[in-house]
Formats: C-alpha cells, structure tokens, sequence
C-alpha cells in the first residue's frame, strides 16, 4: 500500500490521493453538544488510495452512498478531506487550494442545467476565464474561445448566446470547454451523461474519448452505468461505503472480477440480449448506512461468499493479479467461479 | 373470474370481456388547447394490450411516453388534456365514463407506479395505512384486515420486517424500500393492468435488478398486464415481450422486444439500438443519431424524423407516414422501412 511518502517505484500519476478519509458531522459546538445526543459521524470516506496516469480515463464506479462524489469534491478541492493527502502532478495540493492548484483539477458536474451561469453568455464565461487565469493575452481571448468551442463540436457563432438556448447535449460540450478553458491536467466529470438521453450521451462520450487521445488528457470519470463505463475507461475502480474495493484494467474488471461486490454490480446490469443472468450473486437488501459500517468486511452482510474469516477481519486492498487490487479475503475463491455470459475480452 | 388474487380476497373484478383487448389505446392526441391550434403533445398514438401481455414503451425525453402513460391513467397534469381518440379498458370506454366511475376502476383494475416514490407517497402518513387505503375503500376490508393485507403485500414485495416498516413513515425509509411500497400499494387490490413510469431510474443497479424481478414475479404470479414506460432498451428487454418506440408524440415502431432489437424497422429504432452502450458488445462503436428532437410546437411537415434520418428521401417531408404493418406483428411508420433489412447482432 502507498504511504505519503514518494517512493522511488511509483508509477507516474497526475493525480494520487493517499489514505485519504473524510467524516462528516460529529458536534462541533458546544451548544449542539448539550442539544442533542451523543455525537454520529458518518464516515463518507474510510481511507483511499488511487493514483490516475497520465492520459487514462479511469472510471470511478459504486452505489449512491460509496463516496464517489465526496471524492470528487475533494480532488478538486472544493471539500477539504479530515485526513490523508492528495498531490497533483506530483506536488502536495494544499487544502485551500491556490490558482494554480485549483487549475490543474477542472470539473465537469452531472446536471448541465444547474451548472452553467444563466445571466452571462457563452463568450463572457470563457473570456473570464482566460483572462482570470492569464491563458492568453487579452488580443487573443476570443480566437482562443473559438478554438475552445470547436474543440468540444461547437461553432463560432454560439459565442454571443446564454445557456438558457442550449440542449443539454450541448450544454455539457459548453461545462466541457470551460474546463478545457484553463488547460487543465485532469478533467473529473461527475456522471456527466447520467441527465442526457441515449442518442445525445453517445456524442459526449465521443467527445471524452476523443479528448483523451487528442489533448492526452487524463480524466476521472463518475458514473454508475457499467455499460458506459466498460465502452469508454482504461481502469475501473469500484467504491463501496467509502472504501475502493477493486481496481482493475477494464476488461479485466468485467471479465474477472475479483471482488464479490464488482461480480454483483456486473450481474446486475440489464442486459440487451435474450439471456438474462441468475446465479446466486443478486445481492439482498441495499448498502447499508455510512452512519453503521459493519464490522468486519464491509460487504459481509451482503455477500454470498461470506464466511466466518470476513466478519472479524477488515480486508484491505491487496494486489490479486497483474494491475489488479481487490479488498477481499475469497478474492481466489471468486476466481473459480466464472461469469456467466461473460464479454469478450477486448483489445 | 379471473386467476387475480390479492393476499385476502379474490376481488370483485368485473368479468373479463372477450374477443377484446384489456387495453386498447386508438387514435389518442394529448396536448394543451391553446386560443389558436391546440399543441398536440402526443399525436394518434395507437395500441393494444392483451390480458398478461407485458408492453414496454420507449422512447426519450419529450417524447410523449409519459404523458401517454398519464392519459390512460385519468392522471395528466393541467392544462395537458386528451384532445381526441378512445382509451377503452376491458371494453368500456375509459374517457367518456363519469369521473366517479372511473376513479372506481382506479385500484381494484388499473394501478400506476411513478418514477420518484418520495412525491408519490404521503409523507405524513405511515406506509402501512397508505398501502391499507386502497383496500379498504374498494375490497370493503375493515382497517385491521387491510392493515393485515398491508403487512402480507410489503413481505410479499420483499420487505423485511414487515410488521414494523409498516408503521414508518416514507422519510425513514430508503429509496428502494420506498419504491417496494408504491408497488406493494399498486398491486395491494390485485389490479388486471400496471402502469409503470420509469420505476426504477431513480434506483441503484442492484435494487433495480431486484425490483424489476418483484414486478416480473407479481405479473407472473397474477397474470397482471403490464405497460411499462422508460428510456433504458436494456431495462425493456429484461422485463417486457412487447415493445412500442415514440418519437416527437408518436408511435414509429412496434412488435415484440426480440424481433425489434434483431431487426429494428425503423430508423429511429436502429438509432436507438447503435447510440446506447451495449454492455455484450463493448468492441462496438457508438453511433450518435445527428440533431436533435424536434420543438413540440413547431413540428415539421412529413415524417418528424426526417430531419435526422440517414434513410430520407424526398417524399419524407412531404407525408407522415402512417404505423403500417411491415411484417407479421411488426409495425413501422416509415415509407423507407423495406431498405431497413440488416440484422443486427
């Protein structure tokens, strides 16, 4: 496991977080402290380790309550983690981020319609940025916005419009190109084509690609649709109630997950051929709450593989294969056990 | 009567007619009558559903599926009303019958389940009497034998501890025990017909694989038809037989959900097929459909899709083609559906 301090060995990362946690709640005043009883955290993230190379797309997969958002929140720092480290492109990001900081981490958000500006127009949004943070000189803010906007399929004449005259299609090519604005490192898109519609979440997803092998673009990609993210990622990793339980190459993951939460999740997911999956890895009940972690492994309760080892020992993340780490303590047994209509590898 | 049985009583179902479908939806335009030409929202939108036939419409956002949902329903939000065509159920016509009357067959015939359960459940009652409402006020059960019914429906969606969930309030419960609720309320007076808008969207992939089997076990178990509204093609073909694809408020495609995934007759449908992400075929490249769905007030002429179509040919924009049978069971409303020929994998 990687400590805070910079091995030698460690592979190139633009981005790398190190035990990283964040707990929410707990009484911080007094007054609350006599008003109410005694203090619940809830622990949104218990300990993450995650490094996103140079030029990959790594998707961040898990159920509503894991902490992917929370994560993202702290990568870009507008949430400040209670312990652990994030380093951008090898430097320690301070936890108020600076200007500089603050650039090389961009966001794309989930909802286009909430997080684009209403009252300014498309020009003014990205002209403050360039100006703001000096990416060209004042003469050549406007080519540069038209080069922005060709970039994500846009044309010059949308420079004088508001949001309000975008589809959302469109409306998340312009959160595109206002990340893209400050030419970051890495770009984190929180289920960016989750409000899209399936014809129109094909052509974004285009555009991430494209800009992945393009700009060399390293991006961190939310979502919770395994379908998009086995289409677009290089690795998957896969969150369950605050803790990373499986990291893997994409074809891996899906083709031997190693991890009886990933095989679940895999086994879930609506498939578009006649063969629908049912073997004993549909999970009971849903993930329990982030106030009440269970003891032992996490997914003991919900694991069918569980014995008596996984509810008294915690397991953390081991290596299990080649690029391959997995936070169970059966992760051989799984391996035996082969996924049904399981996809092809691909190259 | 028929094979419906709730948990306490075979209900008092009219009797089944025959030689008619359970439902039949001809010719139905929604829209808001406006002081010039009303804005049609849904146009001539045609089906039929047979008794335990399971139907899913597809389509996207705008597309009109949910308000041909809530039309069938007596449910459209002001000032979207039906502007013309028949919603018959089991033979009666659903549109002209007295309020009152149609309220009635609301519960004990057709149920609905929405999208979001936390709108859709009372939040300052307790879901064991919410679920308990429904067959008190149309099986004549006293409240104890409702509240008893509630309980045996939420064990029967799959609720642990029933007994006590009953007595929570919506709030304190989470979204998919939230979602099991609406449904154990929906088939708590064993309806013949459940209408579903997009039940699942709002849940985790492992509660909607649970809840989607819930719904396909119910229907099994009580030979409950089925129309099954949402966005997801994959979603489709786990839970429905029959398929109908909308586009710009109309039907463009029909058949069953095999046939129609194998061979997609309308270019709209094929569009469909090739955008979305197919987690069997992750070598496949996705192909986007160009342009966007149409403005609903300002339609063009001819076909809606003809502006986005790879197939268009002239007399595309000058007609609408009419939903036309272009094989056995199969309906497309395109003129160019002959030249659709490929199989897809």
């Amino acid at each position: 496991m990687s400590t805070a301090v910079q091995e030698p060995t460690l592979e190139p990362s633009v981005l790398r977080v190190s035990a990283l946690t964040k707990r929410y709640g707990g009484h911080s005043s007094w007054l609350s402290r006599l008003t109410s009883g005694p203090s619940v955290a809830l622990k949104a993230l218990d300990g993450i380790d995650l490094h996103l190379r140079p030029g990959e797309v790594l998707a961040l997969v898990g159920e509503s309550g894991s902490g992917k958002s929370t994560l993202a929140k702290i990568l870009v720092g507008s949430a400040t983690p209670t312990s652990g480290e994030v380093s951008v492109a090898g430097q320690p990001a301070p936890a108020r981020r600076d200007k500089e900081s603050s650039r090389r981490v961009q966001m794309v958000f989930q909802d286009p319609y909430s997080s684009l500006n209403p009252r300014i127009t498309v020009g003014k949004m990205l002209s403050e940025l360039l100006l703001l943070h000096r990416i060209v000189p004042r003469s050549e803010v406007r080519a540069e916005s038209v080069r922005l906007l060709n970039l994500v399929g846009l044309e010059e004449d949308v420079l004088g419009a508001y949001p309000s005259q975008f589809s959302g299609g469109q409306r998340q090519r312009l959160a595109i190109a206002r990340a893209l604005a400050v030419r970051p490192d890495v770009l984190i898109a929180d289920e960016p084509v989750s409000a899209l519609d399936v014809s129109v979440q094909a052509t974004i997803l285009e555009l991430f690609a494209t800009l992945r092998s393009e700009l060399g673009l390293s991006i961190l990609f939310i979502a919770h649709n395994l379908a998009v993210v086995q289409h677009l990622a290089d690795r998957v990793a896969v969150m369950y109630l605050g803790r990373i339980v499986e990291v893997a190459e994409t074809s891996a993951l899906f083709s031997a997950p190693r991890h009886p939460y990933t095989r679940a999740l895999i086994d879930s997911i609506p498939r578009m051929t006649e063969t629908s999956v049912n073997d004993g890895f549909e999970l009971d009940g849903e993930p329990p709450s982030p106030y009440d972690v269970p003891a032992g492994c996490r997914f003991h309760p919900r694991c069918p593989l569980a014995s008596e080892v996984c509810r008294e020992n915690d397991p953390p993340l081991l290596t299990v294969g080649r690029a391959h780490e997995s936070a169970c303590l059966k992760a051989d047994e799984l391996a035996d056990i082969p996924v049904p209509n399981a996809p092809q590898e691909h190259a | 009567m028929s094979t419906v049985q709730t948990g306490a009583t075979a209900s008092g179902h009219q009797p089944l007619a025959t030689g008619v479908p359970l439902l039949r939806v001809h010719d139905l335009s929604v829209g808001v009558r406006s002081t010039g030409r009303p804005v049609r929202i849904v146009e001539d939108v045609s089906f039929d559903v047979d008794p335990g036939q399971r139907m899913g419409i597809v389509g996207e956002s705008g597309s009109g599926k949910s308000l041909t949902l809530r039309a069938i329903a007596g449910l459209l939000p002001k000032p979207v009303e039906v502007l013309s065509g028949a919603v018959e159920y089991n033979g009666a016509d659903l549109l002209g019958m007295p309020a009152k009357k149609r309220r009635a067959l609301m519960g004990p015939e057709i149920a609905m389940i929405f999208q979001e359960p936390m709108t859709a459940l009372n939040p300052v009652m307790r879901v064991g009497d919410q679920i308990a409402e429904g067959p008190r006020r149309h099986l004549g059960l006293s409240a104890k034998a409702a509240g008893d019914l509630a309980v045996q429906m939420m064990a029967r969606t799959g609720i642990p501890d029933p007994a006590r969930r009953a007595r929570a309030y919506p709030h304190e419960l989470s979204g998919g025990l939230r979602q099991r609720i609406m449904i154990a309320m929906a088939v708590s007076c064993g309806p013949r017909l459940l209408l579903c808008d997009e039940p699942t969207t709002a849940l985790d992939v492992t509660v909607q694989l649970q809840v989607l089997r819930l719904l396909e076990r119910l229907c099994e178990d009580t030979g409950t038809s089925l129309v099954f509204v949402t966005h997801d093609l994959a979603v489709v073909n786990q839970t429905c037989s029959e398929l109908a694809v909308m586009y710009a408020g109309h039907i463009v495609e029909s058949g069953r959900v095999k046939d129609t995934f194998r061979q997609p007759r309308h270019p709209y449908t094929r569009g469909l097929l090739e955008s979305a992400p197919d987690f069997d075929r992750p070598d496949r490249a996705l192909v986007p459909i160009p342009g966007f769905p149409p403005n609903v007030s300002d339609r063009p002429a001819g076909c809606p899709f003809a502006p986005r179509c790879g197939y268009v040919r002239a007399h595309c924009t000058e007609a609408v083609p009419p939903l036309a049978e272009v094989a056995p069971g199969r309906l497309a409303a395109c003129f160019e559906s002959d030249r659709l020929d490929e199989v897809l994998a």
